[in-house]
């Protein structure tokens, strides 16, 4: 029987791997981008679960708007991958150095 | 099951800019470049409607529409015709600027206002549902912003830092506001705050840390501000303008209807969390702006310490030093907007204005200039009788009020070793001889709305008192 620790486990972990995938990550901002995904979905995960268990639609409706401003979120993103990459030819995360942060 | 149609007059400001935004965009679409002025016209009449129809829709009690995911309150009304009033100030300086990058395209206005009206949906959020779209249609708007200039390798470079920087704390803001929805069963904030009492502590107190880095995130606060100087640094002044100042106040209303309005029954809990990210904002905001050479970079690093001022205002837990922090927050967007002004105004075609050398001898340009220039120094450093000084008096005056004196001794510690990097600009504005000889170009509009905006600093720090009191009296 699957109980609501099993999601909120399997939620945690999935944020875990996507946090640690945008901080280990050194290589590629596309990996970045499909962290911050999974991220999402990790919250979607989260809210699903708790709004099952509670019987309470809100959180169901939560997820709509967040997998609707994912989408939006992805489409800015990629677009600006793009400029950038015209720009600099390159889409590696250590060559982003022209600022120093 | 019933449906009740909601109250839509609390809402009007929004629903009034969301259909002007529509119109300006197509409208937009069929204006040829050399009349764009025609767009540029129209955001600022949509952007004083709005504040207007804010104002006349003041009310002394707070009104709940929309099932309570609309608040509007004194609080809300005010920051919303402060906003307006910010962003339209912010156009009037970026006009010529984008012209003469070849950048004045409808979208950096309309983009501007849906950021706006992000802002107002935040200010009024009452839900989690609300202060995330806001949140949301208010970054998206950024990003955008920054991106916009298409052929630079820093703009493009900033967008995609805070891009990804931005996605990561709204992830962790959303995780912590599941979390938060899975101990109390709602999503609406006043329903949260009564089941606080009665909810699991330590997944309340988990769902508040995520909660409040997201905050701090958007707010700058160290050690969540790496974004800050570089965005600063990177995007177009006309794009850090609008940035560096209405957004913060934006933020500030974010932090109090999640932390005050949702969470203050577990006011124990962030305290020290923000107590610490205040003071680290205040020390090292301060400590680093000194090492800076481009004045884009010190004014971040000065937006960190001022942040580290709001959140001591919210700290104290009190009504006044709510006030304080939002007179401050206030305070901070029309001091930031004057200065980012001053950048514009010094550039022109081909040179970016954007070191503290670039200011040398601005006094032997133009003396009035100089003398703004001062005005907006001497107020973020807290010089009496400037503005900034007032706000900087108010929010200490209510963290000795609360208890939390060695607080403020750190805060006056650290806005004198900020005063340095201020007074430094002001001994290169009056005493160095000019780097560059060109004079002044910027265009009437630009010259009139900064001297008001100077003026501005001077006036109401020399009257703070009706300012403060209605501050003061929003959360009374």
């Amino acid at each position: 029987m699957l109980t609501l620790t099993h999601f909120l486990v399997l939620s945690a972990i999935v944020f875990s791997i996507s946090l640690a995938g945008v901080f280990i990550n050194r290589k590629n901002i596309i990996i970045l981008l499909m962290c911050v995904e999974l991220m999402l979905l990790a919250v979607n995960t989260n809210f699903i679960a708790f709004s099952h268990y509670l019987n309470d639609t809100a959180g169901q409706v939560f997820v709509f708007f967040i997998l609707t401003v994912a989408a939006a979120e992805a489409a800015i993103g990629l677009a600006i991958l793009v400029v950038l990459f015209r720009n600099k030819r390159t889409i590696n995360v250590e060559d982003l150095d022209t600022l120093k942060g | 099951m019933n449906f009740v149609t909601p109250d839509f007059m609390p809402v009007m400001p929004e629903i009034f800019l969301l259909s002007m935004v529509c119109i300006i965009m197509i409208i937009d679409l069929f204006v040829k470049d050399e009349s764009r002025g025609a767009t540029y016209v129209l955001s600022l009449i949509a952007l004083i409607t709005t504040a207007f129809l804010s104002f006349s829709n003041f009310s002394d009690q707070s009104i709940s529409t929309f099932n309570g995911s609309f608040i509007l309150d004194p609080m809300a009304s005010i920051l919303k015709i402060t906003i307006c009033i910010v962003v339209v100030g912010v156009f009037i300086y970026a006009k010529d600027y984008l012209k003469d990058r070849n950048m004045y395209k409808g979208e950096y206005f309309t983009l501007g206002l849906f950021g706006v009206l992000g802002m107002m949906v935040m200010v009024s959020a009452g839900n989690f549902l609300t202060v995330y779209l806001g949140l949301e249609l208010l970054s998206l708007s950024m990003y955008a912003m920054i991106a916009m200039q298409r052929d630079s390798i820093v703009a493009s470079e900033a967008a995609m830092k805070y891009f990804i920087l931005g996605a990561i704390a709204s992830g962790m803001l959303l995780y912590g506001m599941s979390m938060v929805y899975g101990v109390t069963g709602s999503l609406d904030l006043a329903t949260i705050n009564k089941a606080v009492s009665g909810a699991d502590r330590v997944v309340m107190s988990f769902g508040l840390v995520f909660i409040i880095l997201g905050v701090a995130f958007k707010l700058g606060a160290v050690p969540f501000h790496m974004w800050m100087p570089d965005v600063y640094h990177g995007s177009p002044t006309s794009v850090t303008l609008y940035i560096a100042s209405a957004p913060k106040i934006a933020a500030f209303a974010m932090m109090y209807r999640l932390l005050v309005d949702g969470l203050s029954g577990m006011h124990a809990d962030w305290q020290m969390i923000l107590i610490i990210l205040s003071v680290l904002s205040m020390v090292f905001g301060n400590i680093i702006a000194i090492a800076q050479t481009n004045i884009k970079r010190m004014l971040a690093y000065s937006t960190i310490s001022h942040v580290g001022f709001i959140i001591m205002g919210v700290v104290t837990g009190t009504q006044a030093g709510y006030g304080a922090a939002m007179f401050y927050a206030i305070v901070y967007a029309i001091m930031s907007v004057g200065a980012f002004g001053m950048i514009v105004l010094l550039s022109r075609a081909g040179f970016e204005a954007e070191n503290l050398e670039d200011f040398k001898g601005l006094n032997q340009k133009s003396p009035w200039f100089a003398l703004v220039m001062m005005a907006i120094m001497f107020s973020m450093a807290g010089v009496p009788p400037f503005l900034g000084f007032w706000a900087k008096l108010a929010v200490l005056q209510e963290a000795v009020n609360s208890g939390l004196i060695w607080f403020a001794v750190v805060g006056v510690v650290t806005s004198v070793i900020g005063a340095f990097y201020y007074l430094r600009v002001i001994k290169m504005v009056y005493f160095d001889k000019p780097v560059d000889e060109t004079p002044l170009q910027a265009s009437m509009d630009i010259r009139l709305t900064l001297s008001i905006n100077g003026l501005a600093i001077l006036a109401i720090g020399l009257y703070p008192t009706a300012l403060i009191t209605l501050c003061m009296s929003t959360f009374a």
